[in-house]
């Protein structure tokens, strides 16, 4: 099997679900609330007894707002087939940390940092950030600086000053000095 | 050896005979009391003449015990410092010790984030006094390239900062340079000055 008998599988047994090939790479859409399954089919058929990685997407502007993204693989690395769910900012994901134990802190990290819920989480704590802390710092309109917040005996965070910054790489620029200026 | 030119013995100033009595008793019990004090030959070489304070600056500055917090590369580079190639025990800075309460100057080095500030400065306050922290490269003494939500925009927003030390990380050569740079601010202090004014040694 490879990935695209993988993905032809998946599509056959979810009549809901979309493939997309891009050089070589393959990758299932399917809805959240059929993430569940399509993961177990995963998990259980296919023998994609490896996740990679769990992460997820701010696509603020649009609806729904957020996308949770899976890497699957098979440990001899035969097979890589990724797995989209878009997520709106009110719905919960469906665990997957007993399919893969691996998800466990995943997920957490996904919580911590975009603030999406996984539904059936054995322990949904911050896994980066302390306990306690306000914001989730991945959001799109989370300013790179930082927010102020204050937990006694714990920690304290400021605003980071910019100095013009942040200095990211332009595309398309004629030279890499105008690309990646010293200061804007 | 000659005998040195001021070894007037008490006995040789007491049987002068046109010495006031009175005098006479009063310098004899000075004398008496200054006895164990009389030149000695034997300790020539032995003893120094110097101010406390540049005896306490030179004690400290040549047996400074670092507080290692290494939090992310420049640790490596600290490692590097101490190991045979740099030596930093050359400069009297070797014992690395990882109890607070045995260390006199705490080397930051590396990133602080805001998660591990209140553990650096719960560390250093476990420091007894006299202390002294460097701040080992960019990110210990400006947040360096980190300008961001997660990380502490320089360790002096928590605790005071004696020597800061440029590069990302620093080569140990340059940490040496901030190590003998502190040795040369600690021979300046006035320790004993110090002691005296500090409210909480009043009694």
């Amino acid at each position: 099997m490879n990935a695209q008998d993988a993905a032809q599988q998946v599509l056959d047994q979810f009549s809901n679900a979309k493939s997309h090939e891009f050089r070589g790479e393959h990758t299932i859409t399917i809805a959240l609330d059929e993430l569940r399954p399509v993961m177990e089919f995963c998990h259980k058929e296919l023998g994609l007894n490896f996740l990679i990685d769990a992460s997820s997407v701010d696509n603020m502007g649009s609806e729904p707002r957020f996308e949770v993204v899976y890497e699957l693989a098979t440990v001899d690395d035969s097979v890589h087939l990724r797995v989209k769910a878009p997520v709106a900012e009110d719905q919960e994901v469906p665990t997957v940390s007993d399919l893969w134990a691996t998800a466990d802190w995943h997920e957490r990290e996904i919580y911590d940092m975009m603030g999406i819920r996984f539904d059936g989480h054995p322990d949904l704590r911050r896994i980066l950030m302390w306990e306690g802390y306000p914001y989730h710092p991945l959001r799109k309109e989370f300013p790179l600086a930082g927010k102020p917040s204050e937990m006694p005996d714990v920690a304290s965070t400021g605003v980071a000053p910019m100095e013009g910054g942040p200095f990211v790489t332009s595309a398309g620029a004629d030279d890499r000095v105008k690309a990646e200026p010293r200061a804007r | 050896m000659a005998t040195p030119a001021h070894s007037t013995t008490p006995a040789d100033l007491t049987n002068s005979a046109d010495i006031d009595p009175t005098v006479q008793d009063s310098t004899q019990s000075a004398m008496k009391a200054l006895a164990h004090a009389a030149y000695d030959s034997k300790v020539e070489g032995n003893v120094i003449f110097t101010r406390v304070d540049a005896a306490i600056n030179w004690m400290r500055k040549n047996s400074l015990w670092p507080m290692p917090m290494g939090l992310a590369c420049c640790a490596i580079e600290l490692m590097a410092t101490a190991s045979s190639r740099f030596d930093i025990s050359r400069f009297g800075a070797e014992v690395m010790r990882f109890s607070p309460r045995q260390s006199d100057v705490m080397i930051v080095a590396g990133t602080v984030t805001y998660k591990m500030a209140l553990a650096v400065k719960r560390v250093w306050d476990q420091m007894p006094d006299p202390k002294w922290c460097i701040a080992m490269g960019a990110c210990a003494s400006s947040g360096g390239m980190y300008r961001s939500y997660a990380v502490l925009q320089g360790i002096d927003q928590l605790l005071p900062v004696d020597v800061y030390i440029s590069g990302c990380p620093p080569r140990p050569e340059a940490l040496i340079e901030g190590l003998m740079k502190l040795q040369r601010k600690i021979d300046g202090e006035e320790s004993v000055r110090e002691l005296k004014t500090d409210p909480s040694l009043a009694n």
